[in-house]
C-alpha cells in the first residue's frame, strides 16, 4: 500500500497563506488592482490561477471594475475572489451592495492599513471594520471574518468561500497589515481533510426555475449564467422572478428572506476561540493580530495567579453576541483592545448592557498593541 | 540538530540596515530553515519605510519551541546591523546580555565593546565580486553563531529559494561567512546557555 504522502509544508506570508487558501477553496476567478499590503495575494494569483485549465486572472483598471468582474464570474459559475486594502475597499461599497442584493457569492479581502484616505499603506489598523459590516447604503446583512495568524488566514479564506457559496452572499474577509505580512510555517491540508461546500446549482427543467424563490434555507439554487436558465439579475428591488417590483408584500418578503438566510444560522456562522474562559475573571476580546498579543498577556496574566480568558472572535458579523453575553455574565471585567478609536467595543457594549465593566484600549498610531499594554488593563482595576 | 534538542523560549532576533541589502530575503531564508529545515516555531515580520532603496529596512524574527502568540520582539536577543542608523536606532532593544553583530565596514561608532564585528559587504566586494551577496555572507556568519541553526539547513534551504543560476555564488558567499566568523571569534557559541 502506497504511503499517503506528508502533508506540505510552507514558510508563507498571510497574504499567501490566503491564496493557498482560496485555490483549496476551489477559486478559479480573480480580478483586483494591487494595492500594498494585500499585493502578495494579487501577485500569488496571477502566478497561480494561469496553472489552472480555467484559471483568470484579471488586473483591473481600478477597484469598482474588479468587484463587478468578479461579481460576474460568480454569475456565471466561478468561485471568484478579489483582494484589496482601506482605499480600494471604499471604492467597492457600491458593488458589495449589489452582490448583497442579486444574491452573488463571493470573497473580498481586505487587508487594513491605517487611514481614513490614503493613511499609513504599510502600518497596520483595524478601522474598517464597521465598513465592512455597515459599508454600502441599506439595510443589509453581511458576513465578515477575521484571522489571527497566517495558518488561520488559509482556513479563514476557505471557510469564507464556504459561507459565500452556502447562504449566497458576499463574505468579507479582513486581516490586517501584521497577519498579512507575518511569515510562519503553515500546513496545506489535504484535499480529502478538508470541507468545500459548492452553491446549489437548479435541477429542475429551466421552465420552472424560479430564481428568487423562497425556500426552507431562505438561499434559492443558483445556475451559471448561460446553461439554459434565464433569469433577470438587477440591483432593484425584486420579486420572485427576478422583476422589479414596488409591491410592499413582494419587497418585504425580499427583505425578510435576505436576513432570514443569515440569521437562522448564526449557530453556523459565529466562529470564535475561547482560551481559558472556564474560570476566567477577566476576559479579553480580541480579533486580528491584538489576538496573538492578548493570548500572551493572558498566559503571562495566568501565570501570576490571575484568572484571565481570552474570546478571539474570528467571526465579526454577524456578531457573536451569545459568546460575548455569556462571559459577560460570569466575570467582573470585559477588556476590548483593537486598532482603532472602537468599532468592536461598540458592539461589546452593547451586547454586555450593563452585566460587566467594559474597558477598552485604543491604538491609532500604526502600531500593534502589545501584550503589555493589554496586561496593564487585566491587573488595574 | 534539531527544535527537540534545543528548547528555546522567545529567542528575538532582529535584522536591519537599509533598503537594498537584502534584509527581508535574508529575513525570509533564516526563517524557513528554521521554521521547515529544524522544526522551531518561527514567525518572520518586517517593516519597511515607503521608499524601496536607501531607507531604513529590517526584518524580525521570533524563534521558539511552543507556539508563538506574539508576534513581534519585545527584547532582542540578538541584533544585526548592516548600517550605522540601524545600530543607532536599534541597540536600545537589545537585551543588556543579547548579542550584537555588525557589519564594521558600514558601522563605525559602536555603542558597546561587547559586539561581533565582520566586515560583511567589503568581504562580498573584495571576496566575491559581488555585493548583493553581503546577506548570505552575514547569514552563513549566523549559521556559526547560534548554535540552534544548522549550516546544512541554511545551504539547503538557499536553494530551495533561489534560482539555479545564483545556487553556487550563494552557497560559496554562505561559507565564507561561516569559515570568516569561525576565524575571528573562535570561542562565541560557549557564551550561550540554554535551558
Amino acid at each position: 500500500m502506497a504511503r499517503k504522502p506528508k502533508r506540505k509544508e510552507l514558510f508563507a506570508l498571510g497574504n499567501e497563506a490566503v491564496v493557498e487558501g482560496a485555490l483549496l477553496a476551489g477559486c478559479s476567478f480573480f480580478a483586483g488592482y494591487p494595492i500594498t499590503p494585500s499585493t502578495e495575494i494579487a501577485e500569488g494569483m496571477a502566478a497561480k490561477l494561469p496553472q489552472l485549465e480555467e484559471g483568470v486572472f484579471v488586473q483591473m483598471e481600478d477597484e469598482i471594475a474588479s468587484l463587478g468582474a468578479v461579481i460576474g464570474a460568480s454569475l456565471a459559475g466561478r468561485k471568484a475572489m478579489t483582494a484589496t486594502s482601506g482605499p480600494g475597499f471604499s471604492l467597492m461599497q457600491e458593488h458589495i451592495g449589489y452582490a448583497c442584493m442579486a444574491e452573488v457569492p463571493l470573497v473580498i479581502v481586505n487587508v487594513m492599513r491605517g487611514g481614513p484616505s490614503t493613511g499609513l499603506p504599510t502600518n497596520p489598523a483595524q478601522g474598517d471594520v464597521q465598513q465592512a459590516r455597515w459599508g454600502t447604503h441599506g439595510d443589509h446583512p453581511i458576513i465578515v471574518l477575521s484571522a489571527s495568524d497566517v495558518q488561520e488566514c488559509l482556513h479563514m479564506t476557505i471557510a469564507a468561500f464556504n459561507f459565500a457559496e452556502k447562504y449566497r452572499t458576499p463574505v468579507i474577509l479582513l486581516l490586517d497589515e501584521v497577519t498579512a505580512h507575518t511569515r510562519e510555517k503553515i500546513v496545506l491540508p489535504r484535499p480529502e481533510e478538508l470541507t468545500i461546500i459548492n452553491r446549489t446549482i437548479p435541477t429542475m427543467p429551466p421552465e420552472w426555475y424560479v430564481p428568487y424563490e423562497e425556500t426552507m434555507r431562505g438561499v434559492p439554487p443558483m445556475p451559471p449564467l448561460g446553461s439554459g436558465y434565464r433569469y433577470h439579475v438587477t440591483g432593484l428591488t425584486h420579486d420572485e422572478h427576478g422583476y422589479p417590483t414596488s409591491k410592499a408584500n413582494e419587497i418585504s418578503a425580499l427583505m425578510h428572506r435576505l436576513f432570514r438566510k443569515i440569521d437562522q444560522f448564526f449557530y453556523d456562522i459565529q466562529l470564535v476561540e475561547e482560551v481559558e474562559t472556564e474560570d476566567a475573571e477577566v476576559v479579553v476580546v480580541a480579533y486580528g493580530c491584538v489576538a496573538r498579543s492578548a493570548k500572551l498577556a493572558i498566559t503571562q496574566a495566568r501565570e501570576s495567579g490571575c484568572k484571565a480568558g481570552l474570546l478571539v472572535l474570528k467571526t465579526l458579523f454577524p456578531f457573536p453576541r451569545t459568546y460575548v453575553e455569556k462571559l459577560a455574565r460570569q466575570c467582573k471585567k470585559v477588556i476590548v483592545p483593537e486598532m482603532n478609536m472602537g468599532q468592536i467595543s461598540r458592539e461589546v457594549k452593547r451586547v454586555n448592557n450593563g452585566l460587566s465593566r467594559v474597558v477598552t484600549i485604543n491604538r491609532v498610531d500604526g502600531q500593534i498593541i502589545t501584550p503589555g499594554e493589554i496586561l496593564k488593563k487585566i491587573y488595574k482595576d | 540538530m534539531s527544535a527537540k534538542e534545543f528548547y528555546l523560549n522567545r529567542f528575538e532576533i532582529r535584522l536591519s540596515g537599509l533598503g537594498g541589502q537584502g534584509i527581508l530575503t535574508l529575513g525570509k531564508i533564516m526563517g524557513q530553515a528554521l521554521a521547515l529545515e529544524h522544526g522551531f516555531y518561527v514567525t518572520q515580520t518586517q517593516s519597511y519605510g515607503p521608499e524601496a532603496r536607501g531607507g531604513a529596512s529590517r526584518s524580525d524574527l521570533v524563534i521558539s519551541s511552543s507556539p508563538i502568540s506574539y508576534p513581534k520582539p519585545e527584547n532582542l536577543d540578538v541584533l544585526v546591523a548592516l548600517s550605522q542608523e540601524a545600530c543607532n536606532l536599534y541597540f536600545r532593544n537589545l537585551k543588556a546580555d543579547g548579542l550584537l553583530v555588525v557589519d564594521t565596514f558600514m558601522v563605525e561608532q559602536l555603542p558597546t565593546n561587547n559586539y561581533v564585528g565582520i566586515p560583511f559587504t567589503q568581504l562580498a566586494k573584495e571576496k566575491l565580486k559581488v555585493v548583493q551577496a553581503t546577506n548570505v555572507l552575514t547569514l552563513g556568519a549566523l549559521c556559526y553563531l547560534l548554535p540552534f541553526l544548522n549550516k546544512n539547513a541554511a545551504a539547503k534551504t538557499l536553494k530551495e529559494v533561489f534560482p539555479a543560476k545564483i545556487i553556487d555564488k550563494n552557497i560559496k558567499a554562505l561559507n565564507l561567512g561561516y569559515s570568516k566568523a569561525k576565524q575571528l571569534y573562535p570561542d562565541i557559541p560557549k557564551k550561550w546557555s540554554f535551558s
